[in-house]
This record gives structure tokens, sequence and C-alpha cells, in this order.
């Protein structure tokens, strides 16, 4: 079993984001060879001209989407943390949508069942996403990755001299 | 239009008593199928047509053949206009069609050209072909919705708003967001259908108030800017377009398209794009103020002596927040500039080139803020930020010369370089608010208003406002903007380049730059028909093998580079057509008259440059030559068969001779 600090999922870098859309694109081509940010695992989010981020499945330990179902068609894999879909046993409720706070689970419009970001478990260069975005916005991280850089990062800000602030 | 199967589809009246209207489409899907078959991927194939008077909707397909002569984008839209409009018409009248399209690429992958959207109309402002292309997510949406392009007729009884849910296309009530800008036209519209990922282009109070220089907006900071076709969706009390669109957009080919979109990614980190990528295309600023050629003080100086207050580095340096992208660029060159101190706090604005120049150097003004603050009303307003700027900068030539006075502006101390002036007329220029009413129609129709000699001091083209280069010294751009078929512009040439560059003599008029323009005028009418970026113009390394190499892999039609070359000529002719059935000869493709009678007075490089009418003449022959026009600037009626325009050859019945 994976331990949780070793999870790896994909994760947006908002200061890089510029909100393109390429990731969704990328996903859309790699899962279902057409162009349909509707088809995409990962949404990209423009709150504002500043605020850009795209958005997807985080692993999360303990997930409210598998809870939720009240058909037990979600369950977590012990091996990857990925959220694995039993399609005969979805029903396409919604249950699982309400309950993940990020909006990364999603209804397919075609096949009516939920879909979630398996991290391209079968291309062997990882994540498209990662692999497309022009701006290095994405990459592939564990929790204990994204808490060293956030450290990092604070820690720069506190040394830094007063006119580098500005 | 075409010999195409007609759907006529079922339709409710619209009513004013019940204003939603509501037709499903129920053909387009069966439609794109039946293109599937044949083998033509890229368009949707499907026409949308949107009577404003009588709420009814029908659509039509778009015939393979029109695709494939006129690509898309602004050709498809102007070989659409010109079938589906009468001679003569009023603009801002409801026989007056407005014309929206996406092109082929649109919807795809393929970096900036999953974005595009152009509208075409007649141009209140020129009387000439209107036309105007915008960037952003919305072109994406629309085709992804099934349509090539929609076509509004008639003018509605009361405010409506078009939703077009894939299939289902609806005129909805828009009073509740009428006098509204763009941006909050936008989030009413998300709030009021729930959906928050619709994409919405909309006009502002301007648009409503039918001012000729009102631009249409999506996405709140992107503009479909020039020609005042703003005012023509106000003419016909249609507020907004919100799509949404949920089909799958495929290519024919796409292991190839997808190497060719990895291609261009890696061109778009090459030098091409850095201009783009870094400073922006406010770049230019400095560059133009060193070569004498930045139009300062509506034209009364080509040289800004304040030009690094408002440059790309200050402007970078100061107020850009951050850098965004258009849907599927690779590019991200959206310059977003955020006031965070002062008088103009919390002021969020798009700064590129243009607006920076209208607002900033053209009216003399060095307060890089104020400029800011200036282009957000721009947007707020709906009211393209060029024209916007050089009719301020008009109304204080106006007044520093005399010929308006202190209280005829309403007690406005309108100096150039006065901060405090330019934002209050823009204000009043938006509302249409005392002396802003004479000037909500642009520098033209003011100078007419005005009278006293005033129109020497009015720098336009076929009445459309000029942009940021200095003619005088810039002779190639000289002739792209004489002859440009929407009036005075640098976007359907590009013909500033070759002067920049050093490729050609700047200062001098000679045979030669005919051939140049006509040739820059067809790459740019193929750019703004499939629809692509001219940002991105640099990472087509082959041009217009690039061009047909992404239109084949999108289409699976195997287009050459000779039929694609064909193509851009036809489209710029079919542009020329339409102004030629509006009377337009010759004696339209003209230069302001500060241009060809003030020279340049600055010590420097340009000093003394000016346009004659001899060089102009020179050039205009050298051109229409070019073309294959005759020397009035009439297509002949052996071009029209040899671009397989035949069909239209009633129009310079006549005037060929």
């Amino acid at each position: 079993m994976v331990k949780l600090h070793e999870r790896k999922f994909v994760s947006t870098d908002p200061e890089k984001c510029v909100g393109c859309q390429i990731c969704e694109y990328a996903c859309s081509f790699t899962k279902e060879k057409a162009f349909n940010p509707l088809k995409s695992r990962i949404r990209v989010v423009r709150v504002n001209q500043l605020a850009n981020m795209a958005v997807t499945c985080r692993l999360c330990e303990d997930p409210a989407c598998v809870a939720a179902c009240p058909r037990d068609a979600l369950t977590q894999s012990k091996d990857t943390g990925n959220i694995v879909l039993d399609k005969d046993k979805c029903n396409g409720c919604g249950w699982c949508i309400e309950a993940c706070d990020y909006g990364a689970i999603m209804l397919h419009p075609e096949s009516k069942v939920v879909y979630v970001c398996d991290m391209c478990k079968d291309k062997a260069d990882g994540p498209q996403c990662v692999k497309w975005c022009p701006e290095e916005a994405i990459t592939v991280v564990t929790s204990d990755v994204l808490a060293q850089k956030a450290r990092i990062g604070a820690i720069k800000k506190l040394f830094q001299q007063p006119e580098e602030k500005n | 239009m075409h010999d195409d199967t007609f759907n006529a589809e079922m339709s409710h009246e619209f009513s004013s008593k019940e204003p939603i209207n509501l037709i499903y489409s129920s053909t387009a899907l069966n439609i794109l199928n039946s293109w599937r078959e044949q083998g033509l991927l890229g368009y949707a194939g499907t026409i949308l047509f949107v009577d404003l008077a009588t709420g009814k909707t029908r659509t039509e397909k778009l015939s393979e053949e029109v695709a494939k002569k006129y690509v898309g984008g602004i050709g498809l839209g102007m070989e659409l206009y010109l079938s589906n409009s009468k001679a003569g018409v009023n603009p801002l009248s409801a026989e007056n069609p407005l014309v929206l399209t996406v092109g082929p690429v649109s919807g795809t992958m393929f970096p900036t050209g999953g974005n595009g959207h152009a509208f075409i109309s007649k141009s209140p402002e020129t009387n000439a072909v209107g036309e105007a292309v915008s960037h952003g997510t919305f072109g994406a949406e629309l085709k992804r919705a099934g349509y090539d392009a929609v076509i509004f007729t008639g003018k509605s009884e009361k405010p409506v708003y078009l939703w077009i849910d894939d299939d289902s296309a609806q005129l909805l009530d828009a009073s509740q967001v009428w006098g509204k800008s763009p941006g909050e036209t936008e989030d009413a519209i998300k709030n009021e259908l729930g959906d928050y990922y619709v994409r919405v282009a909309s006009i502002g109070l301007a648009g409503e108030k039918q001012s000729k220089i009102a631009n249409i907006i999506n996405e709140k900071t992107r503009a479909a800017g020039r020609t005042g076709l703003g005012a023509v969706m106000g003419s016909k009390n249609l507020k907004a377009i919100a799509v949404r669109g949920t089909r799958d957009i495929t290519v024919a080919k796409p292991d190839e398209f997808i190497t060719m979109v990895k291609e261009f990614h890696e061109r778009m980190k090459g030098p091409a794009a850095q201009k783009y990528r870094t400073l922006g295309t406010s770049e230019n600023l400095m560059t133009q103020n060193a070569l004498f050629c930045l139009p300062t003080r509506n034209f009364n100086n080509a040289h800004f002596e304040n030009a690094e207050k408002v440059s790309a580095e200050t402007l970078n340096d100061r107020y850009i927040a951050k850098i965004i992208a258009c849907n599927s660029c690779a590019m991200r060159c959206e310059h977003e500039a955020l006031i965070r101190e002062g008088p103009f706090k919390g002021t969020l604005a798009r700064m590129e080139y243009d607006n920076i120049w209208a607002l900033g150097p053209n009216c003399g003004v060095d307060k890089l803020d104020a400029i800011i603050k200036a282009a957000e009303l721009c947007n707020y307003y709906g009211l393209d930020a060029t024209s916007a700027g050089v009719t301020v900068s008009f109304i204080m030539d106006c007044h520093e010369k005399g010929i308006l006075t202190h209280e005829e502006l309403g007690g406005l101390d309108a100096h150039f370089g006065n901060a405090d002036a330019l934002i209050q007329l823009i204000e009043k220029i938006g509302k249409r608010e005392g002396i802003g009413d004479m000037l909500a129609d642009g520098v033209k129709v003011a100078a007419e208003k005005i009278g006293k000699n005033s129109s020497e001091l009015a720098l336009q083209i076929k009445g459309l406002e000029v942009t940021g280069y200095d003619l005088r010294c810039l002779k190639t751009a000289a002739l792209g903007s004489a002859v440009s078929f929407r009036g005075a512009d640098q976007n359907r040439s590009g013909a500033y380049t070759v002067d920049l560059k050093g490729k050609v003599d700047r200062l001098k008029a000679e045979k030669g730059r005919g051939k140049i323009v006509k040739d820059a005028e067809d790459i740019y009418a193929l750019i703004d028909s499939l629809i692509i970026c001219k940002n991105a113009k640099g990472t087509l390394y082959k041009e217009l093998a690039d061009m047909a190499k992404l239109y084949s892999l999108v289409t699976g039609y195997d287009m050459t580079v000779e039929e694609l070359s064909v193509a851009g000529e036809r489209i710029n002719t079919i542009a020329k057509l339409i102004n030629v059935r509006e009377g337009f000869s010759r004696k339209d493709d003209t230069l302001p008259w500060k241009v060809m009678n003030q020279p340049i007075t600055d010590e420097g490089p340009a000093k003394g440059a000016i346009v004659t009418q001899d060089e102009l003449d020179l050039m205009l022959d050298d051109y229409y030559q070019a073309r294959g026009w005759n020397v009035e600037g009439i297509p002949t009626k052996a071009k029209l068969k040899e671009l397989g325009l035949q069909e239209f050859s009633s129009i310079i019945e006549g005037k060929e001779a």
C-alpha cells in the first residue's frame, strides 16, 4: 500500500497557470480522441483575469466521493490512491460530484457515468496535461513535496531584503 | 443563399409579452454527421439564421464549396454578408445583417487557432465592409455548439440576447442587463442561466446608444474592436450573444495534427514569440519613438518626449500583474495591468501597444495610470480604444487650435497632455453625454458637425480612425492603410513591418510596394479566416505552407499552397466587391489630410516626411496592377473569373472599363 505522503497527484501552480486550457484539450484528446473540455479530467477555472487555475483529482485520503457513493461504485486503489469506478454500479446520480470539494469528479456527457483523473496510468510518460502544459504550471506532486515547496517559499520570503519585497 | 437544403425549424413567434422564444434546430447534428461521412471536418457544417424582428430562427447547411473557397472567419463572413444583404442600406437599420463566424480551426487544440471569432457587417463608421476579429474562448464554444456562422437580420422590438445552447437557440429578454457594461452583462447572464462556463460577447452603453466607435467585447477584456460593429448590435436591440457548446471537435488526421501542434508549441518558446511573451506589443512604443514614427499629439509630432514614462518597460515594471492566454494558446500574450494604489486603485485593463498609443502619446498624456484607467473605461462602455483615443486627440487638437473654445467644450480644459480631460472625455463619449454626443461617432462625423476646416485634424481613412503608425515616414504602411478595405488600419496587411524592419526604404514611395502590400493582405486575410492569431504570425515559418498543412490536417481536404493563396486573394477581392457595391473606388483609397499636407517637423531621421498625392498615386497604380484591378481600383471581369467570383460580376458592371 502506498503511503499517504508518497501518493502522487496532479497539482497546478496558480502563479504560473495562464488559463489557456491546453491541459483540457490534451486530456480529452488522450482519453477520448476528441477536443472537448467537457470530457477532460482536468478543468480550468478563471475567476477573473488575474486568477487562473486548473483543477483535477487530488487523490484525497479518505475521499469524500468514495464515501458519498450509495452504490459502492467508487473505490480508492490501495496501490496508487487513484479513484476507481465500477461502471456497472454507477447510475450517474451525482452524489460524488456534490461531495467533492474541488469539482474534480464529473458526469460524462455521453456514457452518463462519472469520470475522474486516473493519472494517465496507461501512459508511460505519465499525465499528459503535465507533459503539454506550456507554462510548466502543472506537476505531479506528493503532499509532502507541496509542503516542502510552501515551507521553502515562506522562509525565502522571510529572509528577503526589504527592497526585494517590492 | 446557396443551393443547399433549406431547413426550416419548428419555431414560435416572438411576442412582446412573452419574450422567450425557443427553437430547436434538430437537424444540426444530422448535418454534422453527413459532413463527417463526406470527410470534410473542421467545419460544423451549419449556419444559424436569427431573425430578430420575428424571433424566428432556422439553420442552413454550409456548402462545402463555399467553405473551401472562403475558408471561414472574415472570408466566409464577407461572402455570407454579400449574399444576404442589399446594396446601399443604412448600416444601423434593420436591413443591415450582422454576421458572426468562426473558422475551421476553431475548437481544436491548434495554438491560437482554437479561439477566434469574427463579426462582419456594413460598418456604420465607413459605410464600407466592416469586420473585426476577437479571440478568447467564445469562438471555440460556438464551434462546439455546432455552428460555423450566425446571421442576424432585422431588429428586435425590445432588448434581447441570443442564448445558444447546442441545438437550441433562444432570444431572451435583456432588459435587466440593458445599460450594463460588457463585463457586468457577462456575469449577469451567467448567473441568470446558472452556468458559469457560458461564453458571452456583448455590447456596452456605447453600443446601445449606437456610437459608431462601439465594439463587441467577449470575456471582459477581448474585443472585436474596429469599424463600430457594436453599434450594429445596438441598432438591432441585440445586447449579447451567450453560447454553450458541448460537442466534440475532431480533426481529419489526429496524429499528424497533434505532432504539428507540438511543433508550434516549441516554436512559441522561440524568438518569434519572444516579444509577446515578455514585454508585449507595447514594446513597439520605444522602437517607433526612436524611429520618429510614433504619432504624438494627433500627428503634430512623430516623437514623444516622455515616451519612457509610458513604455512597455515601465508598464511591465509597475502595472502588469499577470499575462494570460486565450483558449488553446501556448504563447500567452494578454498583458493585464492592475493599479494597486493611488486615485485609480483597483483598475484592471488589458494593455497593448494600440490602446497605450491611442490614449497616451497620441493625446500627449504621459501618466500611465490614467491611460490604464482610460482603457478600462473603454472596455466598460464598449468603445474601441483606438478610435476613442484618436477622437480625444482630435478634440484636443481642435481646442489648441482655437476651433473649439473652453465653453463649447462644456468647461473642459482639453489641452494635450491633460489626463483628467482624457478620462472625462472617454466618460462623456461612452455615455453620449454633453460634448460626448458629438464625438461618439468618431472623428469624421465630429469634424462634419464642427466644420471650420476641422476635417484637416481628423485622422481617419474611409471614416475609420488611424492606428499608431506615422504613415508619413512609413510609406508601405501608408499604402496599406489607404487601400485597406475596412479603412485606416495596420491589421489588414501589417505593411508597417517591412518599413520598420528596414526591408525597404521607409521614406521612399516606389514601385514594388503594391506587390508587398497585396501579398501581405492575402496572408492576413487567411489568418483572419482560419482563424488564427496575427500576434503569432511569426511562428508560421512557412506562412502559406504552414497554413495549408493546418487546413488539410484539420479538414481532411488536401489544400495546396496555390489554392490557399488564391483563397487569400479571393477574400480580399470579395471585400473590395462589397465596397464597390457601396460606391467605393480609387477616390476613397486616400490618406488623412495631415499625412499628405503637414510634414513631420521633429528633428530626426523622419524630418520633412510627408506622402504626396503623386507618391500615393504611384503606389496605388502599382497596387491595383498587382491585384489585377483597373486604375479606378475596380476588380476586372477577368480577375473575377480567375478567382471564381463570376456570380458577383453584376457589381462591377459598367465600372470595369
